[in-house]
């Protein structure tokens, strides 16, 4: 049988954009969304394990709504070799998200491994691989730096503060949420994305799962923009004079210094 | 009275500075806090645990034959534990390293909600402040369930100190470790420097650094001020600077109380690390970059020439 590495992938604003609050809760969505950057690393690491292996199937997953396609398609570019679109109509929260995912991968296939990003950079929740693992029963793993499979198990190297590192043995099958010191993606080529178009995206939508709702829930209520009202206040004179102004200003006003 | 958990954070003997905060935080709901301390002697943080308003401290001891100092695993299991055997519903911990593996396996585990980098906490109405799409937004988050747990940002809530009387409980927990997670071996990073998260004072350099070796001046200008070093992605990029030096989307969110940008033209994802900082100065040759503009002060000049002075000027200063 052949082996199932499946890769969480998440459709978010691109970094760059500016993002308007709209009804209060929610954000204008006409903006370019992007692959989450992590979730790059993450597809990177998955079709890397395939070419280790020899064998293997990737399969990016990723729920959210129809335009999510575009990013199965970036990541189907970037090397998964077909995808699953769980359709919802809203951004959910990482338990039910984590369900859904299940849900999805269960009726799919059995997984050998799960890779997913270290974090969403819209939601920034760092738990949904943890939500999933305790579903599956799997092990987890995050901030995975480094990567090393085995039979039937895998070292990783997870970052900590200050350039530390811990270790840890997992049994496979495991979930790992990668980082990004754990590769460099390499980006799409031309003849890459002509082929992506012609992979698969297998439809489900969400109602068909029939996933038991958690009595626990997260939900965003209210959105404001984090607005800046810095005044930018030039320090001016000599090098020296600048310097002397710049040492009170971190002594008197900021209080940093004694 | 009910009962709010923190998991208190050590570093080499020592209780981290934001914790304190989040006990304030802790505090602001009329409950009771219960400082949960992992392997470490309780009675050693006593003193200031009362003097912010702890109630009890918890000392949990993880113990086995397997047992090893750092199993995010087996300390889960040993929190949820005590969670249980105290009737504690709420937990806090710090958005760091420890608390990014710990919190949410906590919430798997016991399918609760959880909000990391909480900026602020209502824990009366089970509402949590935190930062969203890129830091480009503050939300207000609503958790619902049996359990609620929060990541507090490192020092963005200030501690109130407060006077109590700390009870202590002694938890030995034994916890198996299970055969599919195990740790192997822990590396724990260069202790000689700050870190990024935790630091009052960040100066950080960018693609204007050039290289490596000039890295060394902002080094020596940080150990003058007892400041932590950062980056921009660039600088990572180019091999400069460790992966985790990078501040901004990907890479490090911090909130120090000054935060000193050298040759760092703004990028919306630096920003999206460090516009929570209390004080934000610029060193840049041109008063055009978006860094000049949304900081509080700023010095349009080399970085090679101020950055040296600086630390003169600090080091004249400290004899
Ligand atoms: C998905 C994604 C995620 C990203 N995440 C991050 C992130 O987490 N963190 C991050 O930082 N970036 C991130 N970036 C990159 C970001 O877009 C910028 O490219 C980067 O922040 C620019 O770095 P910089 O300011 O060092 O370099 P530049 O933009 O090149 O700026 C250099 C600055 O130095 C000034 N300068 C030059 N010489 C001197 C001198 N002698 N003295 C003083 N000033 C001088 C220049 O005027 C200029 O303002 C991300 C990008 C993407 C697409
Ligand atoms: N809607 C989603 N669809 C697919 N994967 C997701 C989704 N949300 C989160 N993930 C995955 O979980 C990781 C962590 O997300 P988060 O818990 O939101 O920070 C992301 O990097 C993705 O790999």
């Amino acid at each position: 049988m052949d082996m199932k590495i499946y890769v969480c992938v998440k459709h978010v604003p691109d970094s760059a954009a500016n993002i308007a609050v709209k009804d209060g809760n929610t954000i204008d969505d006409k903006i370019s969304f992007l692959l989450n950057p992590y979730d790059e690393h993450a597809v990177t690491e998955a079709a890397a394990l395939k070419k280790h292996l020899g064998r293997g199937e990737v399969i990016a997953i990723s729920l959210g709504t129809e335009d999510v396609e575009k990013t199965l398609r970036s990541a189907m570019a970037m090397g998964a070799d077909r995808s699953i679109l769980v359709k919802t109509d809203r951004q959910r929260d990482s338990i039910f998200t984590a369900r859904a995912l299940k849900a999805a991968i269960d009726q799919d296939g059995s997984p050998a491994i799960i890779f997913t990003g270290r974090e969403s950079i819209d939601m920034e929740g760092m738990q949904t691989m943890f939500r999933l693992g305790a579903a599956f029963g799997f092990p987890v793993a995050s901030n995975v730096i480094k990567f090393t499979p085995e039979k039937n198990s895998a070292t990783v190297e997870s970052q900590t503060e200050g350039g530390g590192k811990n270790i840890y043995h997992l049994s496979m099958p495991c979930v790992l949420g990668v980082g990004r010191g754990i590769n460099t993606p390499s980006y799409p080529t031309f003849p890459d994305v002509v082929k992506a178009r012609k992979k698969e995206v297998k439809t489900i939508d969400v109602k068909d799962l029939n996933i038991t709702p958690s009595p626990s829930s997260m939900s965003v209520i209210s959105l404001e923009p984090f607005a800046q009202e810095r005044r930018a206040r030039e320090i001016t004179g000599t090098p020296a004079e600048q310097v002397q102004t710049l040492v009170n200003i971190l002594r008197n006003e900021a209080k940093v210094l004694n | 009275m009910e009962k709010t958990g923190v998991v208190i954070e050590i570093k080499k003997g020592r209780i981290k500075d934001a914790n304190l905060g989040m006990i304030a935080c802790a505090r602001a709901a009329n409950r009771e806090v219960y400082a949960l301390i992992l392997n470490d002697t309780a009675e050693n943080f006593r003193e200031i645990l009362e003097a912010h308003g702890v109630h009890a401290m918890v000392e949990i001891t993880t113990g086995g034959a397997d047992h090893t100092p750092w199993n995010p695993e087996q300390h889960t299991r040993a929190i949820i534990t005590a969670m249980e055997a105290l009737h504690i519903k709420a937990l806090l911990a710090l958005t760091t390293p420890m608390g990014r593996e710990l919190l949410p396996r906590i919430a798997a585990a016991l399918d609760a909600p959880l909000v990391m980098d909480c900026i602020d906490v209502d824990l009366e109405k089970g509402l949590a402040r935190t930062t969203l799409y890129s830091g480009k937004t503050i939300g207000t988050i609503q958790v619902t369930g049996s359990h609620e747990l929060f990541g507090i940002r490192p020092n963005v809530i200030a501690p109130v100190p407060v006077k109590t009387k700390a009870k202590m409980i002694s938890m030995p927990i034994d916890t198996p470790v299970s055969g599919k997670f195990k740790t192997v071996e822990i590396l724990p990073g260069q202790s000689s420097q700050t870190d990024i998260t935790e630091a009052d004072i960040i100066i950080s350099g960018g693609r204007a650094m050039q290289s490596k070796e000039n890295f060394d001046l902002l080094f020596q200008c940080a150990h003058t001020m007892g400041a932590a070093v950062g980056a921009s992605r660039v600088a990572v990029d180019m091999g400069w600077v460790p992966y985790t030096m990078q501040v901004g989307q990907t890479g490090e969110k911090v909130s120090p109380r000054v935060y000193i940008a050298c040759g760092i033209s703004g990028s919306i994802q630096h920003f999206a690390g460090m516009k929570m900082s209390g004080m934000i100065i610029a060193i840049n040759t041109n008063a055009e970059a978006a860094m000049v503009s949304n900081c509080d002060y700023f010095i349009e000049g080399d970085l090679f020439e101020i950055v040296p002075l600086l630390t003169q000027r600090l080091t004249q200063k400290a004899k």
